[in-house]
C-alpha cells in the first residue's frame, strides 16, 4: 500500500517463499477519515464567521454656520423624504413638510411597501434625492434596513438627514 | 497450453496521497483559521444584501449593544495595542499603566469603560474582567470619550478602518451620537458590520 512497503517487498523478493511474513501495512483510511473531518469543520467556521459590512460615506461637516438657505439648496421638488417612526412604522413624501408634492404616506419595510415607491420614484422623479430621517424612536435596524433598501433599488443619491419639527408635526397629525 | 498467468491486484486504494492531501488541507485550513476573539459584547446584528468583506486586520471597531453601551476595540497588528495604551497615558498624565496592565489591555477584547474607570478595570484578573459589568465609553457631548479613544486608535494605526457594530434593536440616537464623533475626528467613511441577507434582485434572476 504505502511507497516504504512495496521497497520493503522488493528488496525481501527473493526470501518470499520462507515463513509467512505479517503484513506492515497500515490501513490509512481511519486517519484519512479524521483528516477530512477536520478539514470539513475548518472549512465551515472560516468560511461563515466572516461578516459582511456595509459602507456608508458621509458627508464632510461643514465648517462654521451653514446658513438656512444653503441647507435647503435642493429642490423640493427632487426630494423623497423617508421619516421612521417608532414600532418600524416608516412613513414618506414628496416635497416640503408643509405644502408636499404627494402627501405623508405611511407604508412599511417589506417588497410591496417602501420598495414599490422607491422602484416607482426612481423612474418618474428624474435625479430623485431620498432624504432620510430617522426619529429619535427608530432603531438601528430600521436605518441600516432603509440604507440597504437603497443599495436594492439602486438608488445612488441618498442622504442621511436630522428631521426637522415640521416632519415630526406632520406624522404627529398623520397618527391622530 | 501454456498457462496465462494474470497477476492478482490487489483491490486496495493507496490510501497514501489521499491522506497527504488531507493534512495539508487541515494545516492549511489550521493556521488561516481566525477564532472568534473572547467578545464580552454581545450584539445581535442587522442583516444586509452588502456583500464586501470584513478585513481581519487594521479594525477599529465600535460596538453598540441593545441597551446603548458603547465598546471600542481595536486589533494588535504591529503592537497598535501597546501603543494605543501609550498614546491615552501620554495624554493623560494621571493615568500611568503598569507593565501588567499593558498586557492585559493587550490580551482582552472590547473596552467598554470610562478612562477613569480603565485602570481599575485592568487590574481585575480575567475571570473577574469578565464578569465586571461595564458600563460603556461615554460619547455625550459634555465628556466625549470616544473620540479621544478613536483619535489615539486612528494615531496608533494610521491603516485603521471604522466599523460600527450596532445592535439592531439599539435606539438610533445612540448611532448618532457615535457617527457624528466619527464625523467630528473627519472620519467621514466607515463600515457598518452586517449579517448577510438575500439580495432580491439576484434571488429575481434565477
Amino acid at each position: 500500500m504505502a511507497e516504504l512497503e512495496q521497497k520493503a517487498v522488493g528488496k525481501k523478493g527473493k526470501k518470499k517463499k520462507g515463513r509467512k511474513k505479517m503484513s506492515t501495512r497500515i490501513d490509512l483510511t481511519p486517519m484519512v477519515d479524521l483528516g477530512f473531518l477536520l478539514v470539513t469543520f475548518f472549512m465551515l467556521t472560516t468560511t461563515f464567521t466572516k461578516p459582511q459590512t456595509m459602507e456608508i460615506n458621509l458627508p464632510v461637516k461643514p465648517k462654521g454656520e451653514v446658513t438656512e438657505e444653503e441647507q435647503n439648496s435642493l429642490k423640493a421638488s427632487k426630494a423623497l423624504n423617508i421619516l421612521l417612526g417608532a414600532d418600524n412604522k416608516l412613513y414618506w413624501y414628496r416635497g416640503l413638510p408643509r405644502e408636499p408634492i404627494e402627501p405623508l404616506t405611511e407604508t412599511n419595510f417589506s417588497a410591496d411597501g417602501i420598495r414599490k415607491v422607491l422602484l416607482e420614484k426612481n423612474i418618474t422623479v428624474t435625479d430623485m434625492v431620498v432624504l432620510i430621517k430617522p426619529t429619535n424612536d427608530a432603531n438601528y435596524k430600521n436605518v441600516v434596513d432603509i440604507l440597504d433598501e437603497m443599495n436594492i433599488c439602486n438608488i445612488k443619491r441618498y442622504a442621511l438627514v436630522d428631521i426637522t419639527q415640521d416632519d415630526l408635526n406632520e406624522v404627529k397629525k398623520l397618527n391622530q | 497450453m501454456p498457462k496465462v498467468k494474470i497477476p492478482r491486484k490487489s483491490t486496495l486504494i493507496d490510501m497514501t496521497a489521499m491522506c497527504d492531501v488531507a493534512f495539508l488541507l487541515l494545516t492549511f485550513f489550521m493556521l488561516t483559521t481566525q477564532f472568534k476573539s473572547d467578545e464580552s459584547v454581545i450584539v445581535d446584528l442587522p442583516s444586509s444584501i452588502s456583500e464586501i468583506k470584513l478585513p481581519d486586520t487594521d479594525i477599529l471597531n465600535i460596538s453598540v449593544t441593545r441597551d446603548g453601551r458603547v465598546f471600542f476595540s481595536i486589533d494588535n497588528k504591529n503592537y497598535s495595542r501597546e501603543r494605543l495604551l501609550n498614546k491615552i497615558s501620554e495624554k493623560y498624565p494621571q493615568l500611568q499603566f503598569t507593565a501588567e496592565e499593558e498586557k492585559a489591555f493587550v490580551l482582552t477584547g472590547s473596552i467598554g469603560v470610562p478612562l477613569a474607570q480603565l485602570k481599575g478595570y485592568l487590574d481585575l484578573d480575567e475571570t473577574e474582567r469578565k464578569l465586571y459589568p461595564q458600563p460603556g465609553i461615554p460619547v455625550d457631548s459634555t465628556n466625549n470619550e470616544l473620540g479621544v479613544w478613536v483619535m489615539q486608535g486612528r494615531l496608533s494605526n494610521p491603516n485603521v478602518r471604522i466599523t460600527i457594530k450596532g445592535d439592531q434593536e439599539c435606539s438610533w440616537p445612540i448611532i448618532k451620537k457615535v457617527m457624528d464623533t466619527l464625523q467630528d475626528k473627519n472620519v467621514n467613511k466607515f463600515n457598518l458590520i452586517t449579517d448577510l441577507e438575500a439580495d432580491p434582485n439576484k434571488l429575481k434572476g434565477i
